[in-house]
């Protein structure tokens, strides 16, 4: 049987409906935006606009950091549960027993996570965006739509989601407790964010070419984590709890 | 049905092929054996019981032809589809399980479950099968309710809806009646009586011997391996020699000289309520015991053969397990 879109959009479906009726989802997906993104904005206002470039810059840099730790903890709490939470509530069994293919069922669960975190991630950008245009400092403002920021902004977060998802669901996949998954999950997310910083902080001096590299390796990360999540999930070990 | 049945071999003759083949199948998880060398056919159309005590590994065996779990050794067709990890989701799309517990999405209607489950078979006509599904468990006028609101009972029609949504050829159904009141009971027998008039062959594993022996057409008992298969009848003709039971108002004076040398008569017993004797055929014995008990002046209640439910075949050869294992 080939790869069927239909399985994973009803897999899809199923999840944003059951998202909109969770109250710690939506307490989850509100509440982490709102904390990461007051750090950025109290920097719009109480940075100093007449600091030489590279300072402001960096100061803008970091303060832009905490909006990337957004694409990566939103998908990562609902990836962790993703597996090991269906199973908890005893829903993963007769989804198993449907046609549905790994590949198929896995791929549901990261968009699933994705698609939020995506829409979460730029709207909280795009607020951010337009708090600077029209309220702070005209050189600050300047500064944040000159340099790279609003494009390592746009590339990173898909990107860092796409990590947080694949861990957390490899983690979900082979844990037998939700909280311990979720745990896991969110150390699992920390690696690239580790890095950004690095960058942010000039600890490691950026480049496009630094950029761009690192982008091409999550790019490939993500890309073949869905194989190797597809790999490491194992029917029996979810159904009965011992290994094939 | 068009098949013919072979007690004690689980093979059947039959002029369609058989629904489920399963070959010297054996599934271990490291030293524990879940179940081990189990053979039996199922023909299509046929509602066969799987019977057995907690850890018999019935549910391994169903989860196994589910395609859920590899077997360890052995064979199986299901569905016509030979049992292997490339098959796994083109016999999946012909068969469906119903799990003992239920398995709802709680946060999602009755209708959007069904729905969900309707996309991942690739249904078409999803709203006409969804009505049909409801309608067979009578459970239409609760498409909108929360499945998170439903009574258990509620919850396990639901769970069978689900399972009859892609038209299976082949339905396993996990002690479908658990937790459901006799009202409810009797709507789920209703409906797997119905699905086999439509050819569905049903694979059933239940604890309630007497449902066992009401719907099924073959019973098999497992325990841990196959003990015994065939039709309840013929189980209850293995197992246990014929006898009849005889009530008397008052015990008799001798009974060895009303009971011996009767024809048919093999042996007797005294019990608490009459009298239990074995015999080879109960058309001669009994004819011959009642002009006897009469010329002996007893007031007789009854005269009956013996019977023996599938809950006696049962116990009997749990009972052998047991004493062979405290051996």
């Amino acid at each position: 049987m080939s790869f069927s879109w239909t399985r994973v959009g009803a897999i899809l479906r199923k999840e944003l409906r059951d998202y909109r009726r969770n109250r710690f989802v939506i307490v989850t997906m509100t509440m982490v935006p709102i904390v990461f993104i007051i750090a950025p904005m109290i920097q719009l206002f109480v940075a100093n606009a007449t600091a030489n470039t590279a300072h402001l810059d960096t100061r803008i840099g970091l303060s832009l950091l905490y909006m990337l730790v957004i694409p990566a903890i939103v998908p990562s709490t609902l990836s962790a549960y993703s597996v090991v939470g269906e199973r908890d509530q005893g829903t993963l069994e007769p989804v198993l027993t449907t046609p549905i293919r790994r590949e198929e069922f896995l791929i549901a669960k990261a968009l699933a996570a994705f698609v939020p975190a995506l829409v979460i991630s730029y709207t909280i950008f795009g607020i951010f965006l337009a708090t600077a245009a029209l309220f702070a400092h005209p050189v600050i403002a300047s500064a944040i739509y000159a340099g790279t920021h609003v494009l390592v902004q746009l590339l990173f977060t898909p990107l860092l989601a796409g990590w947080a998802i694949w861990v957390g669901i490899a983690v979900s996949a082979r844990s037998t407790d939700v909280r311990i998954a979720q745990q896991l999950s969110m150390l699992g997310s920390l690696p690239p964010l580790a890095i950004l910083a690095l960058i942010s902080l000039n600890v490691i001096t950026a480049s496009t070419a630094l950029a761009l590299g690192f982008a091409a390796a999550l790019l490939a990360f993500d890309l073949l984590a869905w194989r190797v999540v597809a790999a490491m999930f194992d029917r029996e070990r979810l159904v009965t709890g011992r290994r094939a | 049905m068009t098949e013919t049945h072979e007690a004690g071999f689980g093979r059947l003759s039959s002029v369609d092929p058989p629904a489920l083949v399963v070959d010297h199948l054996t599934k271990r998880f490291g030293d524990r054996v879940a179940f081990d060398d189990v053979s039996f056919e199922v023909g299509t159309g046929e509602v066969f019981g799987f019977l057995g005590p907690n850890g018999a590994g019935k549910t391994t065996t169903v989860r196994t032809l589910g395609t859920l779990i590899a077997p360890t050794a052995g064979s199986a067709t299901v569905a016509g589809i030979p049992l292997n990890a490339k098959n796994g989701s083109a016999i999946r799309s012909r068969i469906s399980i119903m799990p003992e517990s239920p398995g709802l999405y709680l946060r999602l209607t009755v209708m959007e479950n069904l729905q969900c489950f309707a996309g991942l078979y690739e249904l078409d006509d999803i709203r006409g099968r969804i009505g049909r599904a409801l309608r067979a468990v009578n459970l239409e006028d609760r498409a909108g309710h929360l499945c998170g609101s439903l009574s258990k009972g509620l919850r396990q029609r639901v769970a069978l809806a689900r399972a009859v949504l892609n038209d299976p050829a082949v339905l396993f159904l996990d002690e479908p009646t658990s937790g459901l009141d006799p009202v409810a009971t009797k709507e789920v027998h209703e409906l797997i009586a119905s699905l086999r008039e439509r050819g569905v062959t049903i694979f059933l594993t239940t604890h309630r011997l007497e449902e066992a022996e009401r719907l099924c057409d073959r019973v098999a008992i497992l325990n841990t391996t196959l003990r015994v298969i065939g039709r309840p009848d013929e189980l209850r003709k293995q197992l246990f020699r014929r006898s009849i039971d005889i009530r008397l108002r008052v015990p008799l004076d001798d009974p060895q000289a009303v009971f011996d040398a009767r024809p048919g008569v093999e042996g007797w017993d005294q019990t608490p309520a009459g009298y239990t004797l074995t015999v080879s055929d109960p058309d001669l014995a009994a004819p011959a015991l009642a002009r006897a008990l009469v010329k002996a002046d007893a007031d007789i209640l009854s005269i009956a053969e013996s019977h023996h439910s599938l809950e006696d075949v049962y116990l009997e050869l749990i009972d052998e397990d047991v004493e062979a294992n405290s051996r």
